[in-house]
């Protein structure tokens, strides 16, 4: 029942979010000051992750390649293929998860244990479109942190492969372009949206209906990153039976 | 002026507001004073519209709460000011930036103005100019709700609501921002109604008091008629530490 009632009052925030907006011109500047913690705060640790990710995954590939009949260039198609398919998309946003997530409840949280939502409210202001509605709009941009991973992980795994003296630079390249299918880089960037609209509102669903001190904050943090990444995991799986099977 | 007319609020089956009838002047301090648990807050929160009553009216200069559309309660709110009992400053703001978000959020005009308005209420409620672009965390308790008290008046209230103004502050200073919310009450001739269960409070500040009991308004007077009352359930509470209980005791031998 209290399933029931956490997704019921998911749907009732949502209604909120999209009710009574702010102030265009407080509304334009909070939205920029979220694209700059969420998105471009974020880039680094993305650039990092993606590009040594993408080189493990050449690395592994190439290693357990034995069979002289299997192409060399393989192993790009390999990191092509998981890195645009599931790496970027799926492990980065959870990666996220735990980063945006957790900031994104803990300084709702935060804003309700100390009666700062209260008094937002009391001056007649939606805190609901003031809070959560400028970080889906900035989230709307994390297509383009997802592009930068694969673009960093693909790199990641040329560098890995071609300077590790697993394959030539022209292998590698051929490997890339091996049974490219468009409809991928669709599939991929969609279920990015719907990851990045579950990165925004999920959390933000945990700080803002917290009770409690600041001990609650922090738990309030762990069962948002849990079940951020639960419903990613769950969205993903149903996006690719629907998608791709 | 507000008047709340027999008003009931229950949680769960557990009525904490029992029947309320009071009226909180304007141009007064007006206190509810109780124990824990009386219903202090539930009566502040229902006179917000934070909590509906069960039954009961709430009249603001007149006019029935309930009978308000959706539009005149978002009006109304703009009239409201509220000092809450931490503060409830915007930690991701300065000073200025907390004391200007009404202005900004509710008012037309350019930046200039709404800037100059800020410092008039900084003054007013002497804040220098130092402090003005530091953040809440920076600066000390005393002046958070000082911050506090300007972010409510900017905007011309009509009703200021103060939860508990000075819990966490040093007697000298909570009888400045005592003396503070007073002073305001009268300039801007608003009516003020603070929830405390501090007696140097009452002393101070005690123009009109409702005493809450168990969700029952169980006394109300001012400030001189508290201390000569032999209501048992007022006196207790009244006389509940050892300061007061000397004071008492010194009463009644007529010293």
């Amino acid at each position: 029942m209290s399933y029931l009632h956490s997704i019921g009052e998911y749907i009732i925030m949502i209604k909120g979010v999209f009710g009574r907006m702010t102030k265009r011109s407080v509304l334009k500047e909070l939205i920029f000051k979220e694209i700059d913690e969420l998105i471009i705060g974020s880039l680094g640790i993305v650039a990092f992750l993606s590009f040594f990710i993408g080189g493990v995954v050449a690395l592994q590939t190439a290693l357990n390649l034995n069979n002289p009949l299997i192409p060399k260039s393989l192993v790009a198609y390999a990191a092509r293929q998981s890195i645009i398919l599931e790496f970027s998309p799926t492990f980065i946003s959870i990666i996220m998860a735990g980063k945006v997530g957790s900031f994104i409840t803990s300084s709702i949280g935060s804003m309700r244990v100390t009666e700062q939502i209260d008094a937002l409210e009391v001056m007649g202001v939606n805190s609901l479109n003031y809070l959560i509605f400028p970080k889906i709009v900035a989230m709307l941009t994390y297509p383009f942190v997802i592009a930068i991973s694969m673009f960093l992980g693909i790199t990641g795994a040329y560098a890995a492969a071609v300077f590790g003296g697993f394959l030539s630079p022209e292998d590698f390249i051929g490997g890339l372009q091996d049974d490219f299918i468009g409809f991928h880089i669709f599939y991929a960037f969609f279920k990015t949206f719907l990851f990045a609209m579950i990165l925004a509102t999920v959390p933000a669903y945990h700080g803002y209906y917290m009770t409690g001190g600041s001990l609650e904050v922090g738990k309030a943090s762990t069962t948002s990153f849990v079940w951020t990444s639960v419903v990613i995991i769950v969205t993903n799986y149903i996006v690719t039976q629907l998608l791709l099977s | 002026m507000i008047e709340v007319k027999d008003l009931h609020k229950s949680f769960a089956e557990q009525d904490v507001l029992k029947g309320i009838d009071f009226v909180f002047e304007n141009g007064k301090t007006n206190l509810i004073i109780g124990q824990s648990g009386s219903g202090k807050s539930v009566l502040l929160k229902s006179m917000l519209g934070i909590f509906t009553p069960e039954k009961g009216i709430i009249e603001y200069d007149g006019k029935a709460y309930s009978d308000f559309s959706p539009e005149q309660k978002r009006e109304l709110r703009k009239d409201i000011g509220m000092l809450f009992q931490g503060g409830a400053l915007f930690d991701s703001m300065t000073v200025e930036e907390n004391v200007m978000f009404p202005l900004r959020m509710f008012k037309k005009g350019r930046k200039k103005n709404h800037l100059d308005r800020v410092h008039e209420v900084l003054e007013r409620v002497n804040l220098g100019t130092e402090s003005r672009n530091k953040y809440p965390a920076e600066i000390s308790g005393g002046m958070q709700k000082r911050v506090a008290i300007a972010r409510a008046i900017v905007n011309k209230p009509r009703y200021l609501f103060c939860d508990e103004p000075n819990s966490g502050l040093d007697p000298k200073t909570a009888t400045i921002i005592d003396n503070l919310i007073h002073e305001l009450t009268v300039e801007y001739d608003i009516t003020t109604v603070v929830i405390t269960h501090d007696m140097n409070s009452v002393l101070e500040i005690g123009e009109n008091i409702a005493f809450l009991k168990e969700g029952v308004l169980a006394w109300k007077g001012d400030k001189s008629q508290i201390f000569k009352t032999d209501d048992e359930t007022v006196t207790d509470f009244v006389y509940s530490s050892d300061l007061f209980k000397k004071v008492r005791q010194a009463q009644l031998q007529g010293l």
